[in-house]
């Protein structure tokens, strides 16, 4: 009232600054994770509807509808890479526009025009898959072991 | 099917969130991560029932680029021997790698990258 606090004010408003610090992280984690359910999902619904338009007006097989989704999804994002807006979305949306096929396609445009400037060969040709490279190096590795694996499987069978 | 899209998509991604706040992993090991996940569970027979279910919120997170991988490489082995094992993988996802190398260059080529502030 007089501008001076009582203990018991005191002592409320200490109580309340450590009742804040104790739940900030946490709702902000919160907010990261709905935030990136709710990017990722649209991205996948994209996706979805892309699929089912080839289906519809392309009259795309199952195999080739999933090849020409990959195909849309990452054009999407290598333009929007390009238009300097997948970074602003990736501001938001955290893991939801990392993990779908478009921050695949992200990851090469931007890094490709990143290094523009170191020319066209070591610059874009060897800089674009900074990121991309590893995921191949892993993903086609493995799956050339499980390949060998079922190879295996099918001749003791 | 464009809510099961939503939901499971939204879900592989929302994981992937909480890995990178919770371990501190770099986008790049998320990704690394995810495509071999893919791999594995797709071998495992584990990932086709969901990609049945979800459509593209199965496939278009990266853990479908590893499951189709894996199908090729299965499938390729079926059809050419071990030979099929370094072919099968790359073959099922080749629409999606070629794009991908050629709209990433087309960017570099056609968009200046905006200035960092």
């Amino acid at each position: 009232m007089n501008g001076w606090k009582t203990s018991r004010q005191r002592d409320i408003e200490q109580r309340y600054s450590a009742m804040v610090e104790r739940f900030t992280p946490n709702h902000a984690m919160a907010m990261n994770v709905t935030r990136a359910f709710l990017w990722g999902g649209a991205i996948c619904v994209m996706g979805e509807a892309v699929s089912e338009l080839g289906k519809a007006y392309l009259g795309l097989e199952a195999a080739d509808a999933s090849a020409f989704t990959a195909i849309v999804m990452v054009f999407l994002g290598a333009f929007l890479t390009g238009l300097g807006q997948y970074d602003r979305i990736g501001k938001h949306a955290g893991a939801g526009s990392i993990v779908p096929i478009t921050g695949f396609a992200n990851s090469i445009a931007s890094a490709a025009m990143e290094f523009r400037r170191e020319g066209l060969v070591l610059g874009v040709g060897a800089r674009m898959f900074i990121v991309a490279g590893p995921v191949l190096v892993y993903g086609i590795g493995s799956s050339v072991v499980v390949g060998l694996l079922a190879w295996v499987v099918g001749l003791i069978r | 099917m464009f809510v099961k899209a939503f939901l499971v998509g939204g879900a592989l991604c929302a994981v992937g969130e909480i890995l990178i706040l919770k371990t501190r992993l770099t986008p790049a090991r998320i990704l690394v991560g995810y495509v071999t996940g893919g791999v594995i569970l797709g071998a495992l027979g584990v990932y086709g029932p969901l990609v049945e279910w979800a459509g593209a919120g199965a496939t278009v997170p990266l853990t479908g680029f590893g499951y189709s991988l894996a199908k090729g490489a299965i499938e390729g082995v079926a059809e050419h021997g071990w030979l099929g094992a370094f072919m099968g993988g790359v073959t099922a996802t080749a629409g999606g790698i070629a794009a991908a190398v050629f709209f990433g260059y087309l960017c570099s080529v056609i968009f200046k990258p905006k200035t960092k502030t």
